[in-house]
């Protein structure tokens, strides 16, 4: 199997504040990674150094075999590889929902703009959001906002999508319609790298676990299910126990 | 008020109008140029640049325009730059209306939330396209108000021209108040002058205003 995300060694501080130690983690395509921990592990910092709005003091990232540099000219390229989606308030709030989505496929990737709104509002249709293509954000629920992120992410045709704690910000009846549509990607084939604080999501969409505290992989589990009965790790039984009431 | 007098003095108002009209627009023009370039070259951190600027606002903003407009006029010559009136009152113009649109769209600039860069930036566009097509028109918005008080602000601050011999709407009034003391007839028209320049101004600033925050702010 190709290994799409390679991350070896990754070593990050700011200052003499060290937030990321020695990770090392390889996806393949087509699998779903959810990264699970306490808020300030790294986890979210992880994510932002995959697709280079993060420096790094460290170590090697490579996407499609490509080195992610922040500083280099060409990341503008490898990023359009990694879709992400980020907590909230991430949509041009001047623009409406179809031209949200349809402006950097026309932009960066010189598409035909017919072609590119053909396939947006197809994708907003499956989200069920077709009919609000002319609205502004504002005009939208945090949900309804999250699900036209994931849509504008999607037209880039990105190798693999990113997702910082996209559910985060939303309130709890909009959680489901966007885990939702997340799901739906994931039975598609996406390759997908999350970061949430949804467990029972997690369980049921992940092939793999990756579990964060004070910046390093604590415990990796492919064995999903396993992992949330009974962890290898004293520190991830801890913070899975936060999640239950007793 | 005697309506013949008032009658004769028109053309000369409608010349002084189109005078003040021209120089001020010309000079708001290079107040915008100025702020725009001045506000992004602080927004990208250029180094010297943005400490240059920071003398530069804080001694335009700190001067009335009067004493820029003497200094530019009478001093500059004497250094060996020789400019018309109209040139004068242009550049004064323009450079304390830059230093006064430079804070008002820098505080527009960084109103916009880190994460809109960050979410353009992962869309894959680059530095440039995201100022231009993400930063740019959301700091405009929020800027907008600021933007047509200065404009506003600055059409009436031609007034101060006709220090320097330009023959403005306030130079006329003076003038044929000097001429003929007809100091009412003048005055009215000054006022009716100053009002057919600047109510439409304002209208149309507050039209365009509603328009480019429509997206953002509804109505």
């Amino acid at each position: 199997m190709s290994e799409l995300v390679k991350v070896k060694h990754l070593h990050k501080e700011y200052g003499r504040n060290v937030v990321l130690k020695d990770i090392n983690l390889s996806v393949k395509k087509g699998e779903v990674v959810v990264i699970i921990g306490p808020s300030g592990c790294g986890k979210s910092t992880f994510l932002r150094c995959l697709n280079g709005l993060e420096e790094i003091q460290g170590g090697v990232i490579t996407v499609d075999g490509l080195p992610v540099e922040p500083e280099k000219k060409d990341i503008s390229n490898i990023r359009q590889k990694i879709g992400m989606v980020f907590q909230s308030y991430d949509l041009f709030p001047h623009k409406t929902v179809i031209e949200n989505a349809i402006l950097a496929p026309i932009l960066v990737q010189k598409r035909i703009r017919d072609d590119v709104v053909r396939e947006a509002l197809e994708l907003l249709d499956k989200v069920g959001l077709a009919d609000k293509k002319d609205y502004y954000p504002r005009q939208l629920s945090g949900g309804q906002k999250q699900r036209v992120a994931i849509v504008r992410a999607l037209l880039m045709h990105p190798d693999v999508l990113l997702f910082d704690e996209v559910t985060a910000a939303l309130d709890p009846e909009m959680v489901h319609e966007v885990l939702q549509t997340m799901q739906e990607l994931a039975k598609t084939g996406s390759t997908m790298i999350i970061v949430t604080h949804e467990m029972a999501f997690a369980k049921a969409v992940a092939d793999r676990i990756v579990f964060f505290d004070q910046g390093e992989i604590v415990e990796e589990a492919r064995d999903v299910k396993k992992f949330f009965e009974e962890p290898e790790t004293e520190r991830a039984k801890r913070f899975l126990k936060t999640f239950a009431y007793e | 008020m005697d309506l013949n007098v008032l009658r004769s003095y028109i053309p000369l108002y409608n010349e002084a109008l189109l005078l003040t009209l021209k120089t001020g627009l010309l000079g708001i023009l290079t107040a915008f140029a100025i702020g725009l370039s001045g506000a992004a070259a602080i927004y990208f951190n250029v180094p010297v640049v943005k400490k240059v600027l920071g003398i530069y606002i804080e001694l335009f903003r700190n001067t009335p325009l009067l004493v820029q407009l003497f200094f530019i006029y009478f001093a500059l010559p004497k250094l060996g730059l020789r400019i018309s009136a109209e040139t004068c009152g242009i550049l004064g113009l323009g450079l304390i209306g830059g230093a006064y649109m430079i804070e008002t769209m820098r505080s527009g600039l960084f109103s916009i939330d880190r994460v809109q860069s960050e979410s353009a930036l992962s869309l894959g566009m680059t530095d440039r396209q995201v100022f231009f097509h993400i930063i740019l028109p959301q700091a405009f918005s929020v800027s907008m108000p600021g933007i047509m008080a200065n404009v506003i602000f600055l059409l009436k601050e031609t007034s101060v021209f006709s220090t320097i011999s330009l023959m403005d709407l306030m130079f006329t009034a003076k003038d044929l108040i000097g001429m003929y003391a007809k100091t009412i007839e003048c005055l009215f028209l000054l006022v009716i002058y100053y009002l057919i320049m600047l109510l439409p101004v304002s209208i149309l600033g507050s039209i365009i205003e509603r328009r480019v925050r429509y997206a953002e702010f509804g109505d």
